[in-house]
């Protein structure tokens, strides 16, 4: 009976069906288009100036995947946070005081498996404080305990080291920070296709927390806290304790971070992760997640990564001046979320 | 009590008071509902509806007087115990989350689970889209795609989403705080058609609403509060609309004269 009833309006609202729909495959995929435009890009430009194709090449793509892995978990943490309509500004400073406690932990003679577990408690117990604060205290936004926790995680690790980097890290957290799985052959020769393992750690990752927050209950829970809290709360969701979860698991994830740079640099340093909480909203406000809450993926945050590594990876091959790079990132955050502006307008008719 | 001598009331509320420091919000309200039963609530603003209604689901506790439930007495905590003894409220500002799919939200909070390989609990996809396709079919809520999100929805298609999901779980009584509100004339009719088929399907319903006619079309009892007491409770087939109207306002059946008829 609705058939017939529909028909004169029909026209209108199916075109706008199909606009919203255009919509919902843009948030899916757009972001990967705005990287293969810029893949093609660096291509073009550098093969008119400089008559080369090293940007294309596997050993380039190599460099890319050993240059984004240990701030990958400080973006993947940052998501969740965002994808509560929440912030996590610790993430850079937590990373510090985890990488800080794992490395202490080492060269105070933990084995290094159980000294890496101290960083990612020490992590996790930093997410709980931002968590409670927020959830106990009532502080009006996580914007406010995730700052305070910027000063107290960062000033704790100059206490640990009395600000002065420890030199060393046991073998284990170099096959994660900076081991290399070569493919096809057993044993690495110069010639073949090296894998950084920090890579496949951070693709891991990401698998599992894309599975973790689009098949299990929790998930769902943390997208429906996001898109509309007061409907999670009738819902019988227990709000409070989704988003203490979340800043627990960013906490935690902050400090996988810190291993893998621990493992990439062979130290502990004090000011590790200076700024780094800007880099992982970037990736994540890149990666097509909206500030607003309940919006985005982990592979567009993943992709967002790749961006910022392959911008700042380009440019430096095309001979750009580095602060070029910082220019460029900017831009791209101002399209992108230009864009999610206008996709929820377009969704408002 | 009296007109179904086998079954006592699905609902009774007995002798209930509510008072906020001075000020009494409710007196010594009494009322009844039965299965298969629409009730219409109506009343001015601050008349007590929304009180009432918090009072019936736990949210509020009431100062006086008891809820029995099939003739139990029963004490809602919070709206949650409530809903897990079959009282489900429908909110006014749609308790929907609008970036996630229809069916999301009809399980939202209660998702099926399933086992993988014995480790991981997965919610179970299969059972959330086809129980809530099955359970739009049954009150003939209209919506092609349960997949889609209820952000692209219309405001009558979401108010239909958010009854049904009230009433998906064995719901019993749904009470529904101005449904129609919102709504653009075409959808309203649709939304009442969704209430009588909740009634079919045995499921009482406590409709507040300001538009009279929507609650004249639907309701069997029209219940009028007035300044926190109960002034009329009607059947709709030997009232009018001048005459609810009229207990509305006040100028027919005063609190003093409820209070009389309450006592005697």
């Amino acid at each position: 009976m609705s058939q017939s009833g529909t028909t004169p309006a029909a026209t209108p609202a199916k075109t706008a069906v199909q606009l919203r729909g255009l919509g919902e495959l843009f948030e899916r995929v757009g972001i990967l288009i705005v990287l293969l435009v810029l893949i093609a890009l660096i291509t073009i430009v550098e093969r008119l100036a400089n008559g080369t194709a090293y940007f294309l090449s596997i050993e380039n793509f190599s460099n890319i995947a050993r240059q984004i892995p240990w701030q990958a978990p400080l973006a993947l943490g940052e998501f969740l946070a965002i994808l509560t309509a929440g912030i996590d500004l610790s993430v850079g400073s937590v990373l510090a005081l985890a990488m800080m406690s794992t490395v202490i932990a080492a060269h105070a003679g933990v084995p290094a498996i159980p000294a890496m577990l101290i960083g990612l408690a020490v992590g996790a117990a930093c997410g709980a404080v931002n968590g409670l604060a927020l959830t106990r205290l009532r502080l009006p936004h996580p914007f406010i305990p995730t700052l305070a926790m910027v000063y107290i995680a960062r000033g704790l690790t100059n206490l640990l080291s009395n600000g002065t980097p420890i030199l060393r890290v046991p073998w284990e957290f170099r096959v994660l920070g900076a081991g290399n799985v070569c493919l096809f052959t057993f044993e690495c020769t110069p010639t073949s296709l090296r894998i950084p393992v920090p890579f496949i750690v951070v693709v891991l990752l990401f698998v599992g927390f894309g599975i973790f927050l689009t098949r299990t209950r929790t998930g769902r829970h943390i997208y429906a806290v996001g898109g509309n809290p007061q409907a999670a709360l009738y819902s019988g969701i227990n709000v409070n304790k989704i988003l203490t979860l979340v800043y627990i698991l960013s906490g935690a994830l902050a400090a996988v971070g810190a291993i893998l740079l621990a493992g990439r640099t062979n130290s502990g340093e004090p000011q590790a992760g200076v700024g780094t909480e800007l880099v992982a909203i970037a990736a994540v406000i890149i990666g097509g997640a909206s500030f607003f809450g309940g919006r985005g993926n982990v592979f567009g945050v993943f992709i967002g990564l790749v961006i910022m590594g392959v911008i700042g990876n380009g440019l430096n091959i095309l001979g750009v001046q580095p602060f070029w790079q910082q220019v460029a990132i900017g831009v791209i955050i101002l399209l992108v979320a230009t864009l999610d502006v206008v996709r929820r307008r377009t969704n408002r008719t | 009590m009296m007109e179904n001598a086998s079954q006592p009331p699905l609902i009774e509320l007995r002798g209930i008071s509510k008072y906020f420091g001075p000020v009494r919000a409710l007196e010594n309200v009494n009322l009844v509902v039965n299965r298969r039963q629409v009730v219409g609530l109506v009343g001015d603003n601050g008349a007590g509806k929304s009180t009432l209604m918090k009072i019936l689901t736990g949210a509020y506790q009431p100062t006086f007087g008891e809820i029995l439930l099939e003739g139990r007495p029963v004490h809602f905590a919070s709206p949650h115990e409530s809903r897990l003894a079959g009282i489900e409220m429908v909110y006014q500002d749609l308790a929907l989350a609008g970036n996630l799919s229809i069916a999301a939200n009809i399980y939202l909070g209660r998702e099926p689970i399933k086992r993988q390989w014995g480790l991981f609990r997965f919610m179970d996809e299969k059972r959330i889209e086809n129980g809530s396709r099955e359970l739009l079919e049954r009150l003939k809520i209209n919506i092609p795609n349960v997949k889609a999100r209820v952000e692209n929805l219309s405001g009558g298609q979401r108010q239909s989403v958010a009854i049904a999901r009230a009433t998906a779980f064995n719901a019993k009584l749904v009470i529904m705080d101005e449904p129609t509100a919102a709504l653009a004339v075409k959808e309203v009719a649709k939304v009442l058609e969704t209430v009588l088929n909740l009634r079919a399907h045995g499921v009482a319903v406590i409709l507040i609403s300001h538009r009279m006619q929507d609650v004249m079309s639907v309701a069997d009892r029209i219940i009028v509060l007035y300044e926190g007491a109960k002034v009329a409770d009607l059947e709709r087939s030997k009232t009018n609309l001048d005459e609810i109207v009229a207990y509305i306002v006040g100028s027919k059946g005063s609190a003093a004269q409820a209070r009389a008829v309450a006592e005697g």
